[in-house]
């Protein structure tokens, strides 16, 4: 496997962007260490990935790595790369979103992109809070947990991500969490290998905002709680609804194969330019 | 005199906003206005304001509740900074023309791209021609006190019409600056409790939103202009008694040492302090002829006001910090020139873009300015605009 050394100089622009402004033992960077990994071990050439981001605190990965990358506006990475996508179809698209970005501004582009099962690998780094704002809840805080705009506890239910982009049409669906960074790498890659929309859900900490409000302790408890909650797939099945409970299922949780919609949208120029002719 | 309390500029607004008693708060967080809304959150948790607090998945939702909490009754605020209000766009149309009075405060930012999260006036720029009254806040005492005279504004029932109380982000919203507060007596006495023209109410139902088939559009149109028009009298008789009750006095332009000044500069917002820095410079050390034009009302725009302020002087320079593109001049200064045209002797209008993205304006660029219009004057130089201390 790639070195840190070796990885920070052929994917990072370490001359250029470096520092980041990540907090100290902030999650995001370990998510995009897994996803380098994947390409990594993928051999895919750094010209033919094709890297979009919003806005937030992961946004701001795209930033870092030498990729073509696109940082666009709050909650609409997807359409973007859904135009990039239908120009550039021989491209790998990879969206980097957060929570708050992909679920709530953006939350119906999410969906939408789902249901049409375009070839685009979208990573979500759910760390339940908005970060870069200073702490406000967001569709995936947990019912009662607290942030900066609900001291008292949440009274919202959280979005299940995974369960939602399997709803709304997701053709791949992996979750894991920033503490298996093996197991993330390897989701990631197939995720790649998908031909259709696929998710990888990340669960990750955020150290400064939502662990101090809700007392999770500092990153390192917070990773180990990562570790505690989290129950491969395979496990769980076998698993009572007891045993699951304030679990985390981790793993590829669905995989299932669809028409692709830019191969169905060249088929269907296709048919209309032949009924053109005939 | 009322005591000074050194307050974040933002707390002191949102203080402003739980004086005023808001029914409603909805909001997205966006750097830099966070603070503002993030407090209002503390105080109706803590039980010192009852309000409904409304966070939202996006600013176009922040606003659309608005429109709800506003047309049912409720006195209602919000917040935003440049993409949110840029996202906001499509319902600020509509508060206006549903005459809704919702007071807003815009954080002042630049917009994307390239990505910014500092200050310049971009946003309010985007947002201009939406119908809504733009009020310009120089320091912090003045962000709290504009705030409380808008809900008395907006809620007048001659006018009817959203605020946006604007304030530099960053400079004014970050800073820590001494303010001196109103007692909730006063606060009050000065602004009555809420009460709606019109409201949606199940036991009187009315019909809001509707549509304007083209005999009747225009002239929907045509009224709505004409109220955002008429609403400077009201704005002028509402600063007129806040300066009674409490003696700080506000005009919708503002001068500094213009009297009998033949070279002006014009500014909007934080900057305005800056410059007169500058303009005591140039007075006192340099003996020059040069004053200060603040504009504090940029919607609707007080076109006799400025040709009084400006009357008798020979060279303006309007300093814009936001570009038009494409158009004739910095957006300001189209405005100003604008109100100029045609009047006898009206001054040279010298148009200036500078503080863009959070590029700072020191006192030596106003005096740097003031100079480069006067010698832009001597040959009445044609031109769209310039840019102040740009790399080319």
């Amino acid at each position: 496997m790639i070195s840190n050394s070796e990885l920070v100089k052929k994917y990072f622009r370490y001359n250029k962007k470096f520092p980041h402004i990540w907090c100290p033992g902030c999650g995001i960077g370990t998510i995009l260490g897994s996803m380098l990994r994947a390409i990594d071990d993928l051999e895919l050439e750094k010209d033919d990935i094709a890297f979009v981001s919003g806005i937030g605190c992961t946004g701001r990965a795209p930033v870092y790595v030498d990729f073509n990358t696109l940082h666009t506006t709050h909650g609409r990475a997807l359409p973007f790369a859904t135009g990039l996508k239908l120009a550039r179809p021989e491209l790998k698209v990879i969206v980097a979103t957060g929570d708050g970005d992909s679920t709530a501004i953006g939350g119906n582009h999410l969906i939408h992109a789902c249901r049409r099962n375009i070839d685009i690998t979208t990573i979500i780094f759910n760390n339940y809070i908005y970060g870069m704002t200073g702490g406000q809840y967001s569709p995936t805080t947990p019912h009662g947990d607290k942030a900066y705009t609900c001291k008292l506890g949440n009274i919202e239910r959280p979005f299940n991500i995974s369960a939602l982009v399997e709803a709304a049409g997701a053709t791949f669906v992996g979750r894991s969490t920033s503490y298996h960074t093996l197991q993330l790498k390897n989701i990631i890659k197939r995720a790649i290998q998908h031909k259709g929309f696929s998710v990888v859900e990340v669960i990750t900490h955020c150290p400064t905002t939502y662990g101090r409000i809700n007392r999770k302790g500092g990153a390192v408890e917070m990773l180990e709680w990562q570790k505690e909650v989290a129950v491969d797939r395979e496990k769980a099945a076998k698993m009572s609804p007891e045993e699951l409970e304030g679990k985390i299922v981790t793993g590829i949780l669905l995989e299932r194969e669809l028409p692709e919609f830019c191969e169905q949208y060249d088929t269907i120029i296709e048919k209309a330019q032949s009924l053109d002719k005939g | 005199m009322a005591k000074r309390v050194g307050i974040e500029v933002s707390l002191a607004i949102s203080e402003a906003v739980k004086q005023a008693k808001v029914d409603a708060v909805a909001a997205y967080p966006i750097t830099p206005q966070t603070h503002i809304v993030e407090h209002l959150s503390e105080l109706v948790a803590d039980a010192e304001l009852d309000a409904a607090f409304i966070p939202v998945e996006s600013e176009h939702s922040a606003m659309s509740v608005c429109a709800g909490t506003a047309a049912a009754g409720a006195r209602t605020y919000t917040a935003t900074s440049s993409q949110g209000l840029a996202l906001m766009n499509e319902i600020l149309y509509i508060i206006p023309a549903l005459r809704l009075p919702i007071v807003m405060t815009i954080a002042n930012r630049a917009l994307s791209g390239p990505i910014s999260i500092w200050n310049d006036h971009s946003d309010i720029m985007g947002a201009r021609d939406t119908g809504w009254i733009a009020l310009f806040a120089e320091n912090g005492q003045e962000a709290y006190d504009l705030t409380l005279q808008s809900f008395k504004i907006a809620e007048d029932h001659r006018v009817l019409l959203p605020i946006s109380v604007n304030i530099d982000g960053f400079t004014l919203s970050h800073v820590i600056e001494p303010h001196e507060f109103l007692d909730q007596e006063e606060v009050d006495a000065f602004l009555p409790e809420y009460r709606p023209a019109v409201q949606l109410n199940p036991d009187q139902p009315v019909s809001m939103g509707m549509v304007g088939v083209p005999e009747i559009y225009a002239e929907a149109k045509k009224c709505q202009d004409e109220v955002l028009k008429n609403s400077e009298a009201v704005i002028k008789e509402v600063f007129a008694e806040f300066a009674t009750r409490f003696g700080r006095e506000y005009r919708v332009v503002e001068s500094y040492r213009a009297e009998g000044a033949e070279t002006l500069l014009l500014t909007m917002g934080s900057v305005s302090e800056t410059a007169m820095e500058a303009i005591d410079i140039l007075r006192d050390r340099q003996q020059r002829s040069v004053g200060l034009i603040r504009l504090r009302l940029w919607r609707p725009f007080p076109v006799a006001e400025l040709r009084r302020a400006v009357a008798g002087c020979r060279r303006l320079a309007v300093l814009d910090r936001a570009v038009s593109f494409g158009a004739t001049g910095g957006p300001v200064a189209e405005e100003v020139r604008s109100a100029l045209y045609g009047i006898d002797g009206a001054p040279y209008v010298g148009s200036f873009i500078a503080g863009l993205g959070g590029r700072d304006i020191t006192i030596d660029d106003f005096i740097a300015l003031a100079g480069q219009v006067e010698k832009m004057a001597e040959t009445n130089e044609i031109h769209q605009y310039k840019m102040t201390g740009v790399r080319e």
